[in-house]
């Protein structure tokens, strides 16, 4: 392995246990400042637990997970968010009775300053009374953060600017996992966790998605995504790392791991729950 | 030696009486993840309906309490079918609130027919105690380990070898699972709610007898205490629900033996919120079990919410601002003094219950917080009254955020029940405080309103005040609202895990929710205190509370303006169609019904 520069995110033997059932095992994982890694397999085989594992809405029994060169292990959400750590989630959860322009604003809640002033103790009472009287400097600030969540709506075509004033739960399901994806890159992120950006999509949403995220990619952005659609992991990915029952049973780059008769067991096993996308895609 | 002996057969008498309701309670949120707060007027009516057996009909005991079992199974039945199953489909809000509505209506009925004075409901077993090593127990002590021991015997019974005991318990690991594998749902709901009832029913009797009097404020207390013993035991979990309430009667009656009687309730709630902190999911839950309720899914209703333009709030506001200038009548003034003070309490539960999704039960205690600081400061220490007001603003902030706190890491349902406890404790501790708050006696002469020096005696001046401190508070509330601060408790309401996942503190943002709702309610409590000239520790009840809550689902939970058009509909309706006073409660309750039924969203939306 090339171990030229110190990997942004870095996973060891990370294990989560839910009573007899082993979500995660023993899991490790490099992934390279502006690398895309993608973790393909079968429903249940612990994709989205390793997801929580690392963004801190669950803890890991065992293992380490480190960023930037520094543990995180067990922080909670909040301070991973304020380090630059974002996700989207699978079932795609948007605050329901939000507008397009909140849900998206509430992604930048960590880049907030003049309204939340770094004092320590008082701080939260002087945020209620900045959030009141709100001077000159707080209303910039919520006015230039309102102009870039627009330029991020923008990226989405005429999908979103539309609706920035609808609430979400008013949205159809792509628009939804849009807003999803506008609210993560609102926060700036170092790295981006997408789960599923394409669920529910169809084939030509399917595309553009596939193009957004290769457009973040070539802008520098470091991604980790949870994807069935093989098609999509194949072009995007500089590694794919295959889980099945928790544990890792593949890793390299896309095409090697996709001959990978282990990897084929394990969705003919399963009763493929990505055959459809892995024919689609051959 | 023999005193305790005493106390512990008491505490463990006690304590099966619990279980008969904690058992019940647990039963149902296991197959319907509900907390039914309308348990305790089952017990009510099981009391009532006891009475009328002895009393009346002078039916022989075994036949008393097959009566009792069955009316109440009844009433259970009804509760299901008309006021729950409806609600399958909507928000996990409604449930909840519609046992609360239930509860109300129930109560109300039982206190319109048979007068809210206490009755004597005689034992119907002879009147002697046997010497048992040092300690005496009679035969109504022994008739209720009976009932609750055999209740327990029959329960695990029916639902370890009968296939509908098979489908209760099946349905309440995986309801949906259990539907597809053809389990009638409906009809599970049913047995649970009967079977809940009846042991209800029969406890609520077995407690007339054993203190040889009933009276409606059973109800309450029996809730409050079945959900204790429920919650302590992990919510959900029948036998943990009969060790909780040996254990909540053991706590309660040792308490009294060394505090006294009026610590006992006490002792009950902070044992509550101690297992609530400690082990959310009761005392036998393994640790890292997952979160008791779904993690998805919003807890409150989508809505859009109705507009008014502004010009339209400014004509209202100058309307009701020249109103004592036009001839009106001093009764129609006093009223709506009434709604802004209710208004101002409704402000503030809107943010907490509807903006940031912390359904209070409990909110009167705030009202308390501030009436007691306000009163005690311009009595005690002279503090002009406009400045004692702001203080016992400021205290309900600050102290009602510290109470609460421990509660910030709960969820949904848990966070009602917290809320509840934690405004039964604040009352107690009045009660109870007696150096400071002067105790049961309550204190009295207190100040008139003064503005800079000047008493306000009049209605209209007294109403100017009580409205122009409710418009600035609802004008800042508003701001509060349109501010990122605003954002983020919608956030934290609609999604807690998502608001977490993008840096949102559920601590930070909870404190701010309360301490700025904390202040509006403390300066409410803190008028009404100089209003009234008169409070003690009943003065805001529980009563107040759900009327609070009712007010804010009816104007729309979060809608600053529907907080307080719901206030002026609840205080002025009534009076505009001269409702008797002790039919309005179950005006309220019905009220409450209809709404979580056909406007959950309330009249003005959801913010």
């Amino acid at each position: 392995m090339a171990e030229a520069t110190e990997p942004l995110l870095s996973l060891r033997g990370l294990t989560r246990r839910f009573g007899g059932l082993t979500a995660v095992d023993n899991i490790d994982l490099d992934l390279a400042k502006g690398g895309l890694v993608s973790i393909i397999g079968p429903n249940g085989a612990g994709k989205t637990t390793l997801f929580n594992l690392v963004t801190g809405l669950d803890r890991p029994d065992a293992g380490t997970v480190n960023f930037e060169g520094q543990d995180i292990t067990g922080l909670s959400p909040e301070r991973l968010a304020a380090r630059g750590i974002a996700r989207t989630f699978q079932l795609g959860r948007v605050f329901g009775n939000l507008s397009v322009m909140d849900n998206v604003l509430i992604g930048a809640h960590t880049r907030l300053r003049a309204v939340k002033p770094a004092v320590p103790v008082i701080g939260p009472l002087l945020e209620l009374g900045l959030a009141l009287l709100r001077p000159a400097s707080v209303k910039a600030e919520e006015e230039r953060l309102r102009e870039e969540v627009e330029a991020i709506l923008a990226r989405f075509g005429e999908r979103l600017l539309p609706r920035i004033d609808q609430p979400a739960y008013s949205l159809s399901y792509a628009n939804r996992r849009r807003v999803e994806i506008a609210r993560a890159l609102a926060l700036k992120p170092r790295l981006l966790l997408l789960d599923e950006p394409t669920a529910g999509m169809n084939p030509s949403e399917t595309a553009e998605m596939q193009a957004l995220v290769a457009e973040l990619k070539a802008g520098g952005l470091t991604i980790l995504l949870i994807e069935h659609k093989l098609e999509m992991v194949m072009r995007l990915s500089d590694r794919v790392i295959v889980m099945d029952e928790g544990q890792k049973i593949a890793e390299g780059p896309g095409e090697e791991v996709r001959g990978d008769p282990k990897v084929i067991e394990a969705y003919l096993g399963h009763g493929l729950p990505g055959g459809a996308e892995q024919e689609s895609a051959a | 030696m023999s005193s305790w002996l005493d106390y512990t057969i008491n505490g463990l008498i006690v304590g099966n009486v619990y279980a008969l309701v904690a058992v019940g309670l647990a039963l149902i949120f296991g197959v319907s993840r509900l907390i039914n707060f309308a348990q305790g007027s089952i017990y009510l009516v099981g009391a009532y309906i006891g009475w009328v057996a002895v009393v009346q009909l002078h039916t022989p005991l075994p036949l008393t309490i097959i009566f009792v079992a069955a009316v109440a199974a009844l009433v259970g039945l009804i509760i299901e079918r008309f006021g729950l199953r409806p609600l399958q489909n909507s928000v996990r809000i409604a449930p909840l609130l519609a046992t609360i509505g239930i509860s109300f209506v129930l109560d109300q009925l039982v206190m319109l027919t048979f007068s809210p004075n206490p009755r004597a409901l005689p034992s119907q077993l002879p009147d002697v105690r046997f010497q048992v090593g040092g300690g005496t127990i009679g035969p109504l002590d022994l008739l209720i380990a009976g009932v609750g021991i055999s209740s327990a015997l029959l329960l695990f019974v029916f639902l370890r070898y009968t296939k509908l005991g098979w489908a209760v318990r099946a349905a309440s690991q995986d309801r949906d699972a259990a539907m597809q594998m053809g389990v009638d749902v409906n009809r599970v709901n049913q047995t649970v709610f009967g079977i809940a009832a009846a042991l209800g029913g029969v406890s609520g009797l077995l407690v007339g007898m054993y203190y040889n009097q009933i009276d409606t404020a059973m109800s309450l207390q029996a809730t409050l205490k079945g959900v204790v013993a429920e919650v302590v035991g992990g919510a959900g979990n029948v036998p943990g629900a009969v060790v909780g309430s040996l254990l909540l009667g053991l706590v309660e009656s040792y308490g009294v033996a060394v505090f006294g009687t009026s610590y006992r309730n006490l002792f009950a709630f902070l044992l509550l919120v101690v297992v609530l902190v400690l082990r959310p999911n009761g005392l036998f839950a393994s640790a890292r079990q997952a979160p008791p309720e779904p993690l998805t899914g919003t807890f409150i209703a989508p809505s859009r919410p109705v507009r008014i333009p502004r010009w339209g709030l400014a004509v209202a506001v100058a309307l009701f601002g020249i109103l004592p200038l036009l001839p009106v009548s001093f009764y129609v003034l006093q009223t709506l003094i009434n709604a802004w003070l209710l208004g101002m309490l409704a402000l503030s539960l809107t943010l907490v219950a509807g903006t940031i999704g912390q359904v209070s039960l409990g909110h009167a205690a705030l009202l308390a917080i501030g009436a007691y600081t306000s009163a005690l400061l311009s009595l005690t220490l002279s503090v002009p009254v406009g400045l004692a007001i702001i203080a016992g603003g400021l205290m309900s902030a600050a102290l009602g955020t510290l109470l609460i706190s421990p509660s910030f890491r709960l969820r949904g349902h848990y966070v009602s029940i917290a809320t509840l406890a934690i405004g039964e404790i604040v009352s107690l501790v009045i009660l109870n405080w007696e150096s400071v708050t002067r105790g049961p006696i309550g204190i009295s002469g207190i100040p008139p309103l003064s503005l800079f020096g000047y008493d306000l005696i009049s209605p209209a001046s007294v109403y100017w005040f009580a409205f122009a401190v409710m418009v600035v508070l609802a004008l800042l509330q508003a701001r509060l609202l349109g501010s990122h601060l605003g954002r983020s408790f919608r956030a934290i309401r609609d999604d807690d895990i998502a608001a977490r996942a993008y840096g949102i503190s559920l601590n930070r943002y909870k404190s701010l929710a309360f301490i700025f709702g904390g202040f509006a309610a403390g300066v409410s409590g803190g008028i009404a205190a100089h209003l009234y000239s008169y409070i003690n520790h009943e003065t805001f009840n529980t009563q107040q509370s759900i009327l609070a809550l009712t007010v804010v689902i009816l104007g729309g939970l979060g809608n600053v303006v529907g907080a307080i058009v719901g206030a002026v509909a609840l205080v002025g309706l009534p009076e505009i169609f001269r409702i008797a006073a002790e039919y309005r409660i179950l005006i309220y309750g019905i009220v409450l019904l209809l709404l979580v039924r056909f406007r959950p969203q309330g009249l003005l939306g959801t913010i």
